[in-house]
């Protein structure tokens, strides 16, 4: 029916009793996510959400009596690597960072040492995943999908709110829709998340929601003419933007590609891929 | 954030790497001192965040402290790239027998800090790397290991840096490492780093740019930034947490979110209209944000009609409303606007507007249209 995340994904909340932790675990909970636990540390042994939600002090400690398997960041971008690091230390195997703005040297650390621990991320700076119907982890409104086989991965976040409104007007369905963040440096790219899709005897088609910068989409495009035997349907935001103000050589000698809009959809297209001029054409594409 | 050059080589100078004598001046009387002091021939470098300021005019070559006050003089009444040149770098002169390129940035598809060298160093650096990519050497650098000097040596001989540079080379590599982790850079470029004819190794210009999210750890490079490469509306719109640019386009745009900011954008072009402005309003935008937001977008005199594309989740459209209304009544525009609110409370937010005389739009691409005819004067 999905990838990464179901019915029954035990999910821990990092940074549970914040504003936001708060407010998202109660969405969680109401859209039926199986929220386990909470950790804040110094808010051991209290519950949150009218007793429905318990709190312990640390990562180990909540995974020990709850056993849960997948966590979300909430914390501020000063804590959260050391959530992260705490979650992969603690036993968890998908973390999920929602947390915005945190260094990129941070995240090339986190992402050093996670893959070396064999634990996946996804995010920073996401909106989570989303199993219409089942659980959803993160910050995506529940109620603007359906069911169903269309894999929806993306960059961005309200843009893929936009994308899968557009779906549930027409009728269609989602079997998971991932929002790998929009930071340079992420967890989970649109390769490791289109080889779910592809492996995923649940979805037949899928959606990628790309953006301006880096060369992820055409490492996308890359796979996809290599690997995937799946429809795929894209979107890239950008296409309008101006170059930025550019200085120094070294990003233009890493990338190679220049990070354009119109580099993407071209490499996107050479590889089978039908690219949306806008984002709600995708609902037309995804069907032909 | 960009630092200019002589920011970026002070803080070079801190962790080791050799930089030329010199001094900043604001002032034609001040670059003549500082020649002075020097003694001998000067580099007169105009200090302003765009490349190419060699090409343009802006670093010329004094014989004497006169010269170097009349070429500062010259200097300082440039616009490069539309910036304007505050201050120049009067450096002291090198002979140099060779250039070199040293440099360290974020690889973002490996998630590592790449050292990249080349001893073709210079200004045409990228068509070296794109024409003679044999020529351009890197080493992936293990964030949890820091460079090793292994490493540098590696690149001293696939740059084929001869053998008695190779000890300075390692400390200056070193040091560029250490530079670039110890202020959360996202780039660290000495180009060129050069061989003079005295057998030393100089660092002769330097760029560098800070990752905005670590300047919480770095107060006193916070205080380093210039904000004269940034319109004042973008200035106004950091103040309160939005992402502003402006563009040349006759459409404002308040959208949350930046994809959907630049997918708005997009799809007004795709109906042959021209954004004004990228704005993200950001996740969770109350009514006081939306209301500077709004202000900042008409303050833009070319703005003929405001597109809203306000997509709920954690931003709720009654807040946006909200500020929509109290700009309203502080801004009193007269151009046309065009809204759009989907998601969490949207109902209540369209509600709210019923009176306010806005156009509304159900999809993304039937408010782009309206804008589009909104900003030629359809409805006026």
């Amino acid at each position: 029916m999905s990838i990464l995340i179901d019915k029954n994904t035990k999910v821990l909340v990092q940074g549970v009793t914040g504003h936001e932790g708060l407010f998202h675990t109660e969405q969680m909970l109401a859209y039926g996510t199986n929220v386990v636990a909470g950790v804040r540390p110094g808010k051991g042994g209290e519950w949150v959400l009218n007793g429905k939600v318990p709190v312990f002090d640390t990562v180990k400690m909540a995974v020990e009596a709850t056993g849960a398997n997948t966590g979300v960041i909430f914390v501020p971008a000063r804590a959260a690597p050391d959530a992260i690091y705490e979650e992969a230390e603690g036993g968890l195997s998908l973390i999920i960072a929602i947390t915005e703005m945190i260094p990129v040297q941070d995240m090339m650390c986190v992402c050093r040492y996670l893959d070396e621990k064999g634990v996946r991320l996804i995010g920073p700076n996401c909106p989570g995943a989303l199993t219409p119907g089942e659980s959803k982890v993160g910050i995506i409104p529940g109620n603007i999908a359906l069911p169903g086989n269309i894999g929806v991965v993306s960059r961005s976040g309200t843009l893929t709110y936009e994308v899968l409104y557009a779906l549930k007007q027409a009728g269609k369905g989602v079997s998971t829709c991932v929002g790998i963040g929009g930071d340079p440096v992420v967890g989970s790219t649109f390769v490791d998340i289109l080889e779910l899709f592809e492996a995923d005897p649940h979805t037949d088609r899928v959606v990628l929601i790309g953006e301006i910068g880096g060369t992820d989409e055409e490492r996308a495009a890359e796979f996809i003419s290599s690997k995937m035997t799946k429809p795929v349907v894209a979107f890239i935001a950008g296409q309008t933007a101006p170059p930025g103000k550019r200085m120094g050589h070294a990003g233009a000698i890493v990338e190679g590609g220049s990070g354009l809009a119109a580099d993407k959809v071209k490499a996107l297209e050479a590889a089978g891929v039908r690219v949306a001029r806008h984002p709600e054409e995708i609902v037309a594409l995804i069907d032909d | 954030m960009k630092l200019h050059e002589y920011q970026s080589k002070q803080i070079f100078a801190k962790y080791g790497i050799p930089i030329p004598k010199g001094r900043v001046a604001a002032t034609a009387d001040e670059a003549k001192q500082i020649a002075e002091e020097l003694g001998g021939r000067t580099v007169i470098k105009a200090q302003v965040l765009v490349g190419g300021r060699g090409k343009a005019g802006g670093i010329r070559l004094a014989k004497n402290p006169k010269e170097a006050e009349d070429l500062a003089t010259q200097i300082l009444a440039m616009e490069i790239k539309g910036l304007p040149v505050r201050k120049v770098l009067v450096d002291e002169a090198a002979n140099i027998s060779k250039e070199i390129y040293l440099g360290i940035t974020n690889d973002r598809a490996y998630k590592r800090p790449v050292m990249i060298a080349s001893a073709a160093g210079g200004v045409d650096i990228e068509e070296v790397a794109r024409t003679s990519p044999e020529m351009i050497a890197r080493i992936y650098i293990d964030p949890l290991l820091g460079l090793r000097d292994f490493q540098a040596r590696d690149i001293a001989a696939s740059i084929d840096l001869p053998h008695e540079y190779w000890r300075t080379f390692a400390e200056i590599a070193r040091g560029l490492w250490q530079t670039f982790v110890e202020t959360d850079a996202t780039l660290a470029e000495i180009n060129p780093l050069v061989i003079t004819n005295d057998n030393r190794l100089l660092a002769l210009d330097g760029k560098m740019t800070l990752d905005d999210n670590a300047l919480y750890r770095h107060p006193d490079l916070a205080d380093m930034r210039d904000i004269d490469i940034e319109a004042p509306a973008e200035v106004e719109a950091r103040k309160y947490g939005l992402s502003y640019i402006s563009l040349e386009g006759e459409i404002g745009c308040m959208v949350n979110g930046a994809g959907l900011a630049m997918a708005t954008m997009d799809v007004i072009k795709l109906n042959g209209g021209e954004p004004a402005n990228f704005l993200d309003i950001g996740g969770g935008a109350g009514a006081e944000k939306v209301a500077a937001a709004l202000r900042i977008i008409l303050s833009d005199p070319k703005v003929k009609a405001v597109l809203f594309n306000i997509f709920g989740g954690i931003t709720r459209c009654d807040e946006v409303a909200r500020g929509i209304l109290a700009a309203l009544a502080d801004v009193k525009p007269k151009i046309p606007m065009v809204v759009r609110l989907v998601g969490t409370n949207a109902e209540e937010g369209m509600r709210l507007l019923s009176d306010a005389h806005m156009i509304t739009a159900q999809t993304l691409l039937d408010a782009a249209e309206k804008a589009v005819k909104a900003a030629r004067g359809v409805y006026a």
